[in-house]
């Protein structure tokens, strides 16, 4: 149901860009407003959501380390699981954005029957760091190939993305591979979704949608470009346009051209509402960002009012002829 | 804000990085290879292969089903969609993209050539796309490999 809710939210999404893409009149529409409002939405609502995660107190230490604390001197620490230095932090959080170190570790639990009985058992899973992992890295090639739309000249480095990842040259125009991982990973990664009863369990339509969405988007750029041509030369005029800030709208584009860029355009909008916010969340997670200095360091909390106390040195003080009228012992005469 | 210079310098970065684009193509005119229009239009009413819309965007599919029936089963002969035929070869191409399509009389007419207003590289280069004509066919000295 969740599922499904999502999948019709997209094939509704894509039934309106087709509408737009297929009426003339709709174009500036789609092509040019729908864009930048996705554009402007992106950035604004990354920046305010950054900035609101930003306002949220840490005081204390709270990474989760994975590695020796620093401790006496003939004990050897782990400097990036537990890091005490900034440098110690950079590295650690390096891995974490470029290789999902902490994915890396994800393990499954299994329930088996044994002769004695049900056993529980723990094993790694490498699967889903694998497919993240491939994922990630395809959608963020496939971004820097697309720059090749919105700069001119075309920058060396575009080019080079954009002839390494077509090496194979199987076809015209050439297939690029990360247009294959990229369509793997994304369908397991929505695969496991479903067959797994445990993550079915614990799936939400937000974490469907993002999924339909950016498998529609990989799939009607991949019918764009392997089936159904459309007129390369008047998408970059579009593009470039857009990236200029003078937008014109060159005719005779595929209406699929609209489907596709209406689908990104809603998951640019849809971007700061949602999950995909990891993207800029993952440097703000305390449990990584953080120097592992708790006992090195006394942390005090911020807020913390001062506290009005009353020690018995003053209150024998205030009171002391009265004690030793009514015979109480002092201890200061 | 607990950290606030760092976030706040961090956002800074990102919203410059993702505004590359605007700043790249600043003051520059969007100069899409106008000319070709104006020099397929001299042609006289004659037509590509197929429709100019069609080769517009699936040209190199056309070109990989060329090389396909001539290069590997032997078929040299293309007949279109109107029931006309052509010479399955590179000069069936050059008649009319390298002499009359481009009327420049300076040089050598190819449409291989570096010079924007040369009929494939115009479009290739603007579109970043390079063509692997020349990795078999004798391209002309100076054509992009």
């Amino acid at each position: 149901m969740k599922a499904l809710l999502s999948f019709l939210a997209v094939i509704i999404l894509i039934l309106v860009a087709t509408f737009g893409g297929s009426v003339e009149n709709l174009h500036f529409l789609f092509g040019i407003i729908i864009p930048y409002l996705a554009f402007v939405m992106f950035v604004g609502g990354f920046v305010y959501r950054i900035i609101k995660w930003g306002r949220s107190p840490v005081p204390f230490r709270i990474p989760t380390t994975i590695g020796q604390q620093k401790s006496l001197p003939w004990i050897k620490q782990n400097k990036i699981e537990n890091p005490t230095s900034t440098l110690g932090v950079i590295v650690r959080m390096a891995m974490e954005v470029f290789f999902f170190r902490s994915l890396f570790r994800n393990t499954k639990t299994e329930l088996t029957q044994g002769a004695k009985g049900p056993i529980i058992s723990h094993g790694s899973a490498k699967w889903l760091w694998l497919g993240s992992l491939f994922f990630h890295w395809s959608f963020l090639i496939i971004i820097i190939r697309h720059l090749r739309f919105f700069l001119e000249p075309v920058p060396v480095f575009v080019q080079l993305f954009d002839s390494i990842d077509g090496i194979l040259q199987i076809g015209l125009p050439p297939i690029y591979l990360t247009d294959l991982f990229f369509l793997v990973a994304v369908t397991f990664l929505l695969v496991r979704r479903f067959v797994v009863p445990q993550l079915r369990y614990i799936s939400l339509p937000a974490d469907f949608f993002p999924l339909f969405l950016i498998m529609s988007i990989a799939i009607s750029g991949m019918l764009m470009r392997y089936f159904y041509r459309i007129d390369i030369v008047a998408v970059k005029q579009l593009a470039l346009g857009l990236a200029q800030l003078h937008p014109v709208l060159p005719e005779g584009i595929g209406a699929i051209f609209y489907v596709h860029l209406f689908l990104i355009s809603s998951l640019f909008a849809y971007f700061p509402l949602s999950k995909l916010m990891h993207m800029g969340g993952i440097f703000m997670s305390p449990t990584r960002n953080m120097i592992s200095n708790s006992r090195m360091v006394r942390h005090i909390n911020p807020w913390d009012h001062e506290v009005e106390v009353h020690t018995y040195a003053q209150y024998e003080d205030e009171f002391r002829e009265k004690m030793k009228k009514a015979g109480i012992p002092v201890e200061k005469e | 804000m607990y950290k606030g210079g760092k976030i706040i310098a961090s956002l800074i970065l990102f919203v410059a990085f993702l505004s590359i684009p605007f700043f790249y193509n600043m003051g520059k005119v969007n100069a899409g290879p106008e000319n070709l229009q104006a020099s397929i239009s001299q042609l006289d009413g004659q037509q590509c292969v197929e429709s100019a819309d069609y080769m517009r965007s699936n040209h190199m599919q056309l070109l990989n089903k060329w090389r396909q029936s001539d290069v590997r089963d032997g078929k040299t002969v293309y007949v279109n969609s109107q029931g006309k035929s052509f010479d399955i070869s590179l000069q069936s191409c050059l008649e009319c993209h390298a002499t009359q399509a481009t009327k420049n009389t300076v040089g050598v007419n190819n449409p291989a050539l570096k010079t924007s207003d040369q009929f494939c590289v115009s479009c290739h280069n603007y579109a970043s796309v390079k063509p692997t004509c020349w990795s078999c066919h004798a391209g002309p000295e100076g054509a992009p490999k």
